[in-house]
Parts: C-alpha cells; structure tokens; sequence
C-alpha cells in the first residue's frame, strides 16, 4: 500500500478548498479538525475515476472522527455527539502543518 | 468519444456548495416510511450491477455519481433516487460510445409507440440529455 502520510492520533484538518468536479469530501466538513482514528486502506482516486481515468496512484483513505457541535453552528445533540467520515489524504493537512504542495485540480 | 469535462455545477445560494452536496442543509423532515421497490428501478439496479461489472466494465459507479452531479440543481431537487441512476446511465453508455443517442432515442420512440397501441398511459415530457433546466 502507498505509505500513509497520516497515523491514528493525528490530528488533521480538512481543506478548506473548492473541489472542481467529482469529490468525496462532503462540503460540511471541509475547514474542520479532527483526528485520525483508522486507516482504511489506498484506493484507487475517484476523483480520476469518476472520469474513466484509472486513479493511480492509489490514495490512502482514513476514518476520521469530529466533535459534531465543532461541525454545526448551534448544535442541539449532545457535547460529546462524534461523527466519522472516510476523506482520503489529498484533502487533510496535519493540523498544525502547511498545506500539501500537490494540487488536485485538473487529473 | 473526448474525455468527459471536469466541471461543478453550483447550487444556488448555497455558499458555493456543489449542486448535490446537500448534507447540513434544511430538506425538511425526513420520511421514513418503507416501501418495496417498482420492478423498473430493480431493472436499473441489476443494469448497473452488470455494466460495471468485470464482464462489461463500461464505466464506473464514480462516473455514475458524477454525471449525476453534473445535472444541477433541479434535476438533482426533482428526480428520485433511481430515476437519477438511469438517466446517468444512459448519457454514460453514449459516453463510453456503448450505444449511440439516436439509439437510445428510436428505442424510446418505438416503445412509447407500443404502450400507447396497447393502451397504457405515459408519464409524458422528455428526459434532458444534460443539465440545461426544462420543465419536467
């Protein structure tokens, strides 16, 4: 498997940046923090797939964990209410670290 | 046929979300009634089972969910679950030059003729090919 940039315990942030064309990163969660809390595997991108391209290289797709009243303005749930979601790693960037240089615009 | 254009059809005022990319607005309450399935969307079901499978290999489930993507707005607002699936389907097999539109088209034709000869009653309007938004 493609080397996973991310651990379990890390503590990533979602990027905040408009996707062009086919995108699994739901737009709720773009701009938010969580952690790693899984390690599902690389798969082949479908962002390239979607487009009948093959997805190479595989990108390695994480389970990661948010605090739902961190996600929802005026959240009416419970203060421990968690939500997880699979985002593959071009979209997170370590919480305290730069951006990744690699764009994903055009495949 | 050239490769399909990368693009995002927006939704309106919606703070730049994409068109589909509804999770965290207000779509009213949720129904959560069960029903069974209409025979036609079992049909679109095991389509497209078998046109992404090993044997067809005609496209992917990820070309699926984005030509249903790149419908917009109202069709996304106005089509159910499955009458999304084979709309996108079928502007796929045209895609992936598996059928031709005139194809398609003359098939429609002749089996609209054949129910209205028999009597049956049809929904009436067109399906859009693309997302250009037209009275459904």
């Amino acid at each position: 498997m493609a080397t996973p940039r991310f651990r379990v315990g890390d503590v990533v942030r979602v990027d905040a940046r408009a996707a062009l064309g086919h995108c699994r990163t739901p737009f709720f969660l773009r701009g938010k923090t969580g952690v790693i809390v899984g390690i599902q595997g690389a798969f082949h991108d479908p962002e390239k797939l979607a487009y009948h391209k093959p997805g190479l290289p595989r990108m390695v797709l994480y389970k990661v964990r948010f605090k739902q009243p961190e996600i929802w303005p005026n959240y009416p749930g419970r203060p421990h209410d968690q939500l997880e979601a699979d985002i593959y790693e071009h979209w997170l960037i370590r919480a305290d670290g730069e951006a990744r240089s690699d764009s994903h615009a055009a495949a | 046929m050239s490769e399909p254009k990368r693009k995002t059809e927006l939704r309106h005022d919606a703070g730049g979300r994409a068109a589909h990319d509804v999770g965290g607005l207000d779509f009213g309450p949720i129904d959560r009634t069960e029903h069974d399935l209409a025979i036609w969307e079992k049909r679109v079901d095991a389509m497209l089972i078998l046109l992404t499978g090993p044997k067809k290999g005609a496209f992917k489930i990820d070309a699926m969910r984005r030509v249903i993507e790149d419908y917009g707005q109202q069709q996304y607002d106005s089509t159910t679950y499955y009458e999304k699936w084979i709309r996108a389907i079928r502007n796929l097999l045209v895609e992936q030059e598996v059928l031709t539109r005139a194809e398609i088209e003359e098939k429609v034709a002749a089996v609209e003729q054949a129910m209205r000869a028999s009597g049956r009653q049809l929904a009436g309007g067109t399906v859009p090919w693309d997302n250009v938004e037209t009275p459904l």
